[in-house]
């Protein structure tokens, strides 16, 4: 006859230090996952991936894949509980974010009414350039919704709404922002015309075709199982050579995409666009080239982050 | 995790706030003292100008241009603080700091100096004398924070006058905008019209507007942070007591 030891968990608010729930006959190798559905059934408003439980009212989340036994705790665990808020799965938050500027940008394409001059209400501007441009900005927002859905495997499950509520914000604020004024009828087309513009139209285009390869390559990465955790290699494909020379060839490729595409359209929004991206992606890059460095002792040195020897 | 790690992450925390503590070296500190009596001397500078300014003219129309000299010197001058926190000398956000300093500087060079007819209001006294008196005490609050020989008298006057000082400040500065509006629009000051080669157009006169917006949702936030931070620094006897 085996004797399970079986735990009790209490749950107390981080805050207020009232106890929330009691639980026993807990199983030792229930997760922080189980214990998390459990609390769901005594809080149904606080679905698990709202929930955030630590051993220290301070301290760090505990992961929903630590085993209570595990836990640095006597048979009578006490946890202490934060409302993360309310959540949303990474794919509606990049549908969210990605569907606003693709339509957005369509609204000022369009010219649609009191946004430009009444006169100039559905009219078509005369420049080549312009419809270029829609079209790159939408291929550009379309790829990125095909890839939501059909190539990105999300790890850690959701993302808070305030924090959605503010990329959004700033995402769409930004498309309005610059599709205003590519569409504008007082627009000025490139200086160096059409060399300009198909030189940029060329390099975007490889770019795009960069960016998804990279996301292809480190999907199949993952595809692999977590038994045995690789850094990401050059493939036989040309353009994941890029990881010769940096760790996050996707936003160096990113980063290029929207630099061709303010040179296309010679418009300053867009180029704030594409610095200010360019910032946030390196401050990404910088980490996880940290983390690939840290976790990996072979990981190659030649490379840099996103930018090639430079950065 | 085990029960170590908790621990570890204990000391840890406790061992970056001590490295934190100990923060400046020997020489930055000099310069940070260096600095802070700079700066108050500076304004206490300003401060003497208006009076003796207001002494000798009888009245408060005008006084603006008997301290625009020191005001632009030393408020431009508080720039360096930036630096000090990028650099890590001062435990405070860049971010933060970074902000209020550019919305002083630009209060004094993009809206004071670059609008003349401005520069006659009542509402430029108004924020120049709350800054002033402002910037005396927090720049001597440093400086004995700094020499480790604190008055109580400073660090109370700090976390005491704000509570006047700021809407007094935020008052004079938003009058200041407002009366400045007509004449940006009527030059088109610092603004850029369309078509140009760059496809980029910036109308002055709307983002006053929408900086004097801004204040609604920010100065409620920082106000009522520095009314919970004078409960933390100034109530802190009574916390002692309450800690079980």
């Amino acid at each position: 006859m085996s004797r399970t030891i079986f735990f009790e968990v209490e749950i107390l608010d981080s805050r207020t230090k009232q106890q929330l729930c009691f639980l026993d006959k807990v199983e030792p190798h229930s997760t922080i996952g189980d214990i998390k559905s459990l609390f769901h059934k005594s809080y149904p408003k606080w679905y698990p991936s709202r929930q955030a439980l630590k051993l220290d009212p301070k301290g760090k989340a505990l992961r929903d894949d630590d085993i209570l036994q595990s836990l640095p705790v006597g048979t009578t665990a006490t946890m202490y509980f934060r409302d993360l808020g309310p959540q949303l799965g990474w794919t509606m938050v990049f549908l969210a974010e990605y569907m606003g500027p693709l339509l957005i940008y369509l609204l000022f394409y369009f010219r649609v009414p009191y946004i430009y001059t009444h006169k100039y209400a559905f009219t078509a501007s005369p420049y080549p350039v312009v419809s270029l441009a829609c079209a790159c900005h939408s291929f550009h927002y379309i790829k990125r919704l095909i890839e939501t859905i059909f190539v990105h495997r999300f790890s850690h499950g959701t993302m808070p709404l305030r924090t959605i509520v503010r990329n959004c914000a700033y995402y769409w604020g930004f498309a309005a922002w610059l599709a205003y004024y590519i569409n504008h009828p007082l627009y000025t087309p490139p200086s160096y015309g059409e060399i300009q513009v198909n030189y940029s139209l060329l390099v975007f285009i490889l770019c795009e075709a960069g960016n998804f390869s990279i996301h292809l390559t480190l999907n199949n990465l993952r595809g692999e199982g977590h038994k045995t955790r690789k850094f990401p290699s050059p493939t036989k494909n040309p353009f994941t050579w890029l990881f010769f020379f940096v760790s996050c060839p996707n936003y160096t490729y990113e980063v290029g995409a929207w630099v061709s595409f303010s040179i296309m359209t010679q418009c300053v929004p867009v180029a704030l666009f594409a610095f200010l991206g360019f910032i946030q992606m390196t401050i990404w890059a910088k980490g996880k080239h940290r983390t690939y460095n840290r976790e990996f002792k072979d990981y190659p040195n030649l490379r840099m982050p996103i930018l090639p020897f430079i950065l | 995790m085990s029960a170590p790690a908790m621990g570890t992450t204990r000391t840890a925390q406790s061992d970056a706030s001590q490295k934190k503590k100990k923060g400046p070296g020997a020489l930055a500190t000099a310069y940070l003292v260096i600095y802070n009596v700079v700066m108050t001397a500076g304004w206490l500078v300003i401060a003497v100008g208006l009076v003796r300014a207001y002494l000798a003219r009888g009245s408060y129309h005008g006084l603006y241009y008997s301290i625009e000299k020191p005001l632009k010197f030393f408020q431009t001058g508080a720039l360096l603080e930036i630096l000090h926190c990028a650099v890590g000398i001062v435990p405070s956000s860049v971010v933060l700091t970074g902000f209020q300093v550019m919305s002083r500087v630009f209060l004094t060079w993009a809206v004071t100096h670059s609008v003349r007819e401005v520069q006659s209001e009542d509402s430029v006294l108004l924020f120049v004398a709350a800054w002033t008196v402002t910037e005396i005490i927090r720049y001597s609050f440093y400086t004995f924070s700094l020499l480790n020989h604190l008055p109580y008298l400073i660090k109370w006057a700090r976390y005491t006058f704000f509570i006047v000082l700021y809407p007094m400040g935020v008052t004079g500065e938003l009058l200041t905008i407002y009366a400045a509006l007509p004449y940006v629009q009527k030059t088109g000051l610092y603004s850029v019209t369309l078509p140009n080669k760059y496809n980029f157009s910036f109308d002055y006169h709307t983002f006053l507007i929408l900086t004097m917006i801004s204040y609604i949702p920010l100065f409620p936030q920082l106000y009522f942070h520095m009314l919970r931070q004078r409960k933390k620094v100034l109530g802190h006897v009574e916390e002692y007591t309450k800690v079980e």
